[in-house]
């Protein structure tokens, strides 16, 4: 599916790094072994690294002011790490760029995807866009904080999405 | 939005507008899944985490819909509920269970968005029932009644209910987390027995404090949980929680499902290092954000309504005046019921395991029957306990008798709560796709076995727990006696564990020997039974006999020669 960001399909300007190869020009997203290679690039060409569910973002903090993408992973749907790791790369370390989740997420993860902090969706599934749209839009009620620090509600931790 | 308590349904939250809007979305969103599934966009395997979110299981012969009491409490308009759909889309039947929730076993897959739309009319679902996410948070049966509380947990198992709910991060762990909280010094929750068992108290400024039990369960690897904290001050209560939920979601295993609980996390990494990082995690969180202002736990206090305890002043001798007329309704005020705060009032026990029946199993009509009871005698409030039975928590003494009669002409006064019948059993082979054994049929046997209520008495306290396989939903480990089902070459047979207990005392029960085969397990248990009565001094309880004296004199009973 093409690039999915606030429910509407979006060009993408990123190259993903081909293994074996050298850094393509222009923007270009690492793997997090390849991180210091991007760094060293010269030029001012936006830099973005990938990485893997076990990673602990804090190896990313150094880094994190040149960065302007941090692609998080599900190889699966269930393995929600990427949760963790999108809010962390918010809560704790202040990243405001573009959190991409890859992989294979459900469109009814979205709305979790996004109020953990992830900003854009390229997912491997074929679902029309429109599913994952509604999957956005369905639910207008919250009952925790999150990343997106929502309008509360009035009543206990309650608030409203959107 | 009003907040005149008379108007509030007693003992549970209150739903506003904002609430039903939430569960109707809910509802909209499970039955569009339901039509993806239908039409083949979305296979069973990414089906499944979607219908498991909403409580539904695909069992043995049919799907099974889980629907959730939140800390068991529920009321008489959503039990009349459960006896409709347990008449119109179920066998006449639902079944309670032991996390405080109701199961219906025979359900079909289209008829689930209906069945939730007709819940979600009583502000009831299925959310979060099942799926590796935070579960039904479970709670003390006498909460807010017993006479022995220090605070009522249900506020705070409301917020984390809340706060659970759909949360972003936490609905696709390693695995199932479970949360339990009491606010009474004696535990009724098996607080060291869940991911997350947390025990209440009144703190400075009246705001309460919570202890923190971590990495308990019961499951292949029964293990109790350690303290990890302290006095944990209520505004913090949420940022603990997340805390710990984070660590968790990041280290927990996900390699092997039947390793992947929190408890083999803490276990791996030492309680030390596990506490560090949820400290390290804690420190970084903006606790602002995540801060639960008093002015939070008060507002949702007030959705709670209160009941108005009134009682004549002479209902404590109404009461022993009919105990010393009838001595059957002695009997069961003696076995079920529960001393409660207001000298006028009691906690009834309704025995949901009558003799020789199948533990938990509750009529459509006898669902009704319960609701116009609640209505008439315990202000239309109704709790599900973890020993798979009802209570009615503020009942008039003078009312009591009048209560049991009622109850007696239905089959639901059997007096054997905390003794041999009132057994927990799990679904078993009967039901379940992972069972190695039937655990009903046992269940049944060793229920009519004891039936006779003297003997029963005369027994004492003594919890059996019966699980058809080592994933123990029976709770076998924390039996006093535990039966274990286990396959031998495609035979049933039954291994038994000694010496188990949820409560304060908790601890892990221990085999005895070999597993027996089907036919002679309700025997064994009987001889090892007879045995305690020989070998226990004056009352003795039966786990202080065993704990005085060890598996040895208990091992002869158990396999001595037929």
């Amino acid at each position: 599916m093409p690039l999915l960001e606030n429910g509407q399909i979006t060009p993408d300007r990123w190259h993903v790094a081909v293994d074996g190869e050298p850094l393509p020009e222009g923007a270009v997203i690492v793997p997090l072994e390849r991180l210091e290679e991007g760094l060293a690039r010269t030029g001012d060409a936006p830099l973005g690294v990938a990485i893997a569910p076990d990673v602990d973002v804090a190896v990313l903090r150094t880094a994190l002011p040149r960065l302007e993408l941090v692609a998080v992973t599900f190889p699966i749907f269930r393995d929600g790490r990427a949760f963790t790791q999108a809010r962390a790369l918010r809560e704790h370390l202040g990243f405001k760029g573009e959190i991409r989740a890859t992989g294979k997420p459900l469109p009814d993860q979205y709305e979790f995807l996004l109020r953990c902090g992830v900003t854009t969706v390229q997912t491997e599934r074929a679902e029309d866009i429109s599913v994952w749209r509604q999957a956005h839009e369905i639910i207008t009620i919250a009952y925790q904080p999150s990343t997106l620090h929502e309008r509360p509600q009035g009543l206990g931790l309650r608030r409203f999405l959107g | 939005m009003s907040t005149d308590t008379t108007t509030l349904p007693v003992g549970r939250y209150a739903y506003d507008q904002v609430d039903r809007t939430f569960l109707s979305q809910r509802v909209a969103q499970f039955r569009e899944q339901v039509a993806r599934r239908v039409a083949g966009d979305l296979s069973e395997d990414e089906f499944k985490p979607l219908r498991l979110m909403n409580g539904l299981y695909l069992q043995l012969h049919a799907y099974m819909l889980r629907v959730a009491v939140p800390y068991g409490m529920m009321g008489s308009d959503q039990m009349r509920a459960l006896a409709h759909i347990a008449r119109t889309y179920d066998r006449d039947y639902g079944h309670f269970t032991t996390r405080q929730n109701v199961q219906f076993n025979w359900i079909r897959l289209e008829d689930t968005p209906d069945i939730l739309e007709h819940l979600a009319g009583v502000d009831m679902h299925a959310i979060q029932t099942s799926g590796n996410c935070i579960r039904n948070v479970t709670c003390d049966e006498f909460a807010g009644a017993a006479a022995d509380e220090l605070l009522d947990p249900r506020i705070h198992a409301e917020i984390l209910r809340q706060w659970s709910t759909l949360h972003p991060e936490f609905t696709f762990l390693p695995r199932k987390f479970k949360i339990a909280i009491s606010g009474s010094p004696h535990d009724r929750v098996a607080a060291r027995f869940h991911d997350i068992g947390l025990v209440a108290r009144p703190g400075p400024q009246g705001r309460p404090v919570f202890d923190v039990f971590v990495g308990g369960g019961l499951g292949r690897t029964p293990i109790i949980g350690v303290k990890l904290r302290d006095t944990l001050p209520e505004e913090d209560l949420v940022a603990y929680l997340e805390a710990i939920v984070r660590v968790y979601n990041a280290y927990g295993r996900r390699d092997n499902m039947y390793k992947a609980r929190i408890k083999i996390l803490v276990q791996a990494l030492g309680v030390e290092a596990f506490r560090e990082k949820v400290d390290a995690e804690f420190a970084l969180m903006n606790r602002a954000d995540y801060r639960l202002d008093p002015a939070i736990v008060d507002g949702i206090r007030a959705r709670f309504g209160i009941p108005p305890l009134n009682a004549p002043a002479d209902a404590e001798q109404t009461l022993a005046a009919s105990r010393k007329a009838d001595p059957a309704f002695d009997r069961w005020v003696r076995t079920n019921t529960h001393p409660h705060r207001h000298e006028g009032f009691i906690c009834a026990v309704i025995s949901v395991k009558p003799d020789g029946g199948i533990p938990g199993d509750i009529t459509a009509d006898q669902m009704d029957l319960v609701a116009d009871l609640a209505d008439s005698h315990s202000f239309g409030e109704i709790r599900v306990t973890h020993m798979q039975n009802v209570v009615l928590g503020h009942v008039r003494k003078d009312q009591l008798h009048d209560l049991w009669r009622k109850l007696a002409a239905a089959n639901l006064a059997t007096p054997n709560i905390g003794l041999v019948g009132d057994i927990i059993a799990c679904p078993g082979l009967d039901y379940c796709a992972l069972a190695n054994a039937r655990s009903i049929p046992i269940a049944q046997k060793l229920s009519a076995r004891f039936a006779n209520p003297e003997l029963q008495e005369r027994i004492g306290p003594l919890n059996i727990n019966i699980s058809g396989c080592i994933n123990a939903c029976g709770h076998h480990h924390a039996g006093h006696i535990g039966i274990l089902g286990v396959d031998k070459r495609g035979q049933e047979f039954f291994q038994l564990t000694l010496g188990g207990s949820a409560g304060r005392d908790v601890a892990i029960g221990q085999i005895i020997g070999p597993a027996l085969p089907e036919d002679e397990t309700v025997d064994a248990i009987a001889r090892l039974i007879d045995a305690y009565l020989v070998l226990r001094h004056d009352n003795e309880q039966f786990l202080d006999t065993y704990r005085r004296l060890g598996a040895a004199s208990f091992k002869d009973a158990v396999y001595a020669p037929a």
